[in-house]
């Protein structure tokens, strides 16, 4: 299974683990398109958690944790595991009740309160070899480990 | 090996899948007192009509199959005979066990009132499918545009959201003097209030149903505590819920509030288990026994079950209470110890721009929190509740509206996020 690594001593906090992210997750793929004519928005609509404080910085994506309490917490099985132990998303099935916001030890699975549900949560992107965060980051502050 | 299960909800479905972990072949019988699986919590959404009717499931289609199980839906389990070891059923059917799980859930606690009687029409519990189905039902066919709740705890609100979602206005009575008194305290509380209040709904606090008063069959009016009278043609009962353990009363099986088991959630009998609702587990702040009825404890003992039920050690690591409530767009969750009632506390409060954030401390570890519409990173609070670190130096960063992984040592933080054992 991939995984990423994260090292903050690297981190430069340029945030474009963010502006990858939710270009990978976007209809056109294309960096422009995404935020000039598809509305999202970059720092708050990737599956990243960016934290910064003085100059640390770094960015947190689900871990993909091995007893998942985002899955056991959900009351629609909305959040679930794929073959590649891949713990996703879908939105369809998701209602709001935000018990996986309530259980993640990381902070990290973001809600849409708008339209009542989870609105983002790092999904390794898929069939992409390697995730768009990793593939940017210009300092190796994130890695893929297989 | 043939294990029996009585009761098919989350507890039973996360036994089921950890007891095929390990045993492809055993005989797997559950025992349904409902005519299909569901999500219980969802019953809300369902009534509000958020969610469309084949979507109250909370496993895949083929659940069943895929684990190779019987389910007896409808069935009732009266007897558990723990000498011979068979559970019998209400059509005198028995069935043999080596292995028994009970996950009876809980079951709506009734209160005498007067002029309450069973049958009388426009009361209603709000626990199970069927519940919200007749209520459903009944709000239809008499076109009704609002009701009474009584109970403002969990249950109460949420038949207040289902309500809410179908554009009807009520009154909530509760005996306490605030919304959710289990873990909200009045400030967090005003913050709900606020808001039901601006929608045409209120809240009566420190006040209970004294008489009911009916009229052709149908509840008509109510009496409350305070003498005043009050219209209402729908009543929900919302007084809370009692862990439903009458199928271990007079067994060898010891139960006190719920049934009581050991860190294998197995009970005082051998082979017979016991999770979720029904069950005493531990309780991690006090490191005793408690009823913990929350979904993601019932996922988990039953976990933990179904994999000492198949012979694979596993042990409960206790759980706290905890909680997630949204009414009219305010989101709140809140962990542990809310409102100590001891001295020994200590109390951290932040208040602004209709966010409320609480954090109770207790020899320099976190053990409970309210947030109020601010839930965004809710999770870490109940890992540092869970790893019990020592927050002497942090109390400030823990009230800041950007808390955070930077915020905490970096030992504590570099084990949990960087580099190797990232996993929980």
């Amino acid at each position: 299974m991939k995984r990423i690594e994260i090292n903050e001593e690297y981190c430069l906090g340029c945030r474009l683990c963010e502006v990858h992210c939710v270009t990978a997750h976007s209809k056109s793929k294309d960096i422009i398109k995404t935020f000039k004519s598809e509305g999202f928005k970059p720092l708050t609509d990737s599956c990243i958690a960016f934290e910064k404080c003085g100059y640390t910085t770094f960015a947190l994506q689900c871990r993909h944790c091995h007893d998942a309490p985002c899955i056991e917490a959900c009351l629609t099985s909305a959040m679930y595991r794929d073959k590649e132990a891949t713990v996703l998303h879908d939105k369809d099935k998701c209602v709001g009740c935000w018990m996986c916001i309530m259980v993640c030890p990381f902070g990290v699975i973001k809600p849409d309160f708008k339209n009542k549900r989870v609105a983002s949560k790092c999904d390794l992107c898929g069939d992409r070899e390697t995730p768009a965060c990793v593939e940017h980051c210009p300092n190796e502050a994130i890695k893929l480990k297989k | 090996m043939k294990y029996v299960i009585v009761g098919y909800s989350v507890a039973a479905v996360n036994a089921i899948t950890a007891i095929r972990e390990s045993d492809k072949t055993g005989e797997i019988t559950v025992i349904s007192n409902e005519d299909q699986l569901y999500s219980r919590p969802l019953i809300s959404y369902y009534l509000a009509g958020k969610l469309k009717k084949d979507k109250i499931g909370f496993t895949s289609k083929d659940f069943e199959k895929d684990m190779k199980i019987t389910v007896l839906y409808g069935a009732e389990a009266v007897k558990i005979e723990t000498k011979s070891r068979h559970v019998e059923l209400n059509n005198k059917k028995k069935l043999p066990y080596d292995r028994l799980l009970v996950c009876t859930g809980g079951s709506p606690i009734k209160i005498p009132v007067d002029g309450l009687k069973d049958g009388l029409k426009g009361v209603f519990t709000f626990t199970k499918l069927a519940d919200a189905k007749e209520l459903e039902k009944y709000i239809e066919k008499n076109k009704l545009k609002e009701a009474v709740i009584l109970g403002g705890g969990l249950i109460g609100m949420k038949a207040a959201e289902a309500l809410l979602g179908k554009k009807m206005k009520f009154k909530i009575l509760d005996i306490a003097d605030r919304l959710l008194a289990n873990t909200f305290d009045k400030e967090a509380s005003a913050l709900l209030e606020d808001r039901l209040k601006a929608n045409g709904c209120e809240f009566i606090k420190e006040t209970t149903i004294k008489k009911v008063i009916a009229k052709a069959g149908k509840i008509d009016e109510i009496t409350l505590s305070s003498g005043k009278k009050l219209k209402a043609k729908l009543l929900i009962m919302a007084v809370g819920v009692r862990p439903e353990i009458s199928l271990v009363k007079g067994t060898a099986i010891t139960a006190g509030r719920g049934i009581v088991t050991d860190s294998r959630m197995e009970t005082n009998v051998p082979g017979v288990f016991s999770a979720g609702d029904c069950a005493e587990g531990l309780e991690f702040l006090s490191g005793k026994g408690a009823v913990i009825a929350i979904w993601p404890t019932a996922a988990k003992q039953g976990r933990v079950a179904g994999h000492n039920m198949a012979g694979v050690r596993d042990e409960f690591a206790g759980s706290f209470a905890m909680n997630s409530v949204e009414i009219l767009g305010v989101p709140s969750i809140s962990f542990g110890i809310t409102n100590p009632k001891e001295d020994g506390y200590e109390v951290l409060k932040k208040s602004a721009d209709g966010k409320y954030k609480k954090i109770v401390i207790k020899d320099n570890k976190l053990v409970g929190v309210i947030l109020v519409n601010c839930i965004e990173r809710a999770g870490i609070y109940g890992l540092l509740i869970k790893e019990k670190l020592d927050v002497f130096g942090l109390k400030k960063e823990l009230l800041t509206d950007d808390f955070g992984f930077l915020l905490l040592p970096t030992d504590f933080r570099k084990h949990f996020v960087t580099g190797e054992g990232t996993e929980v």
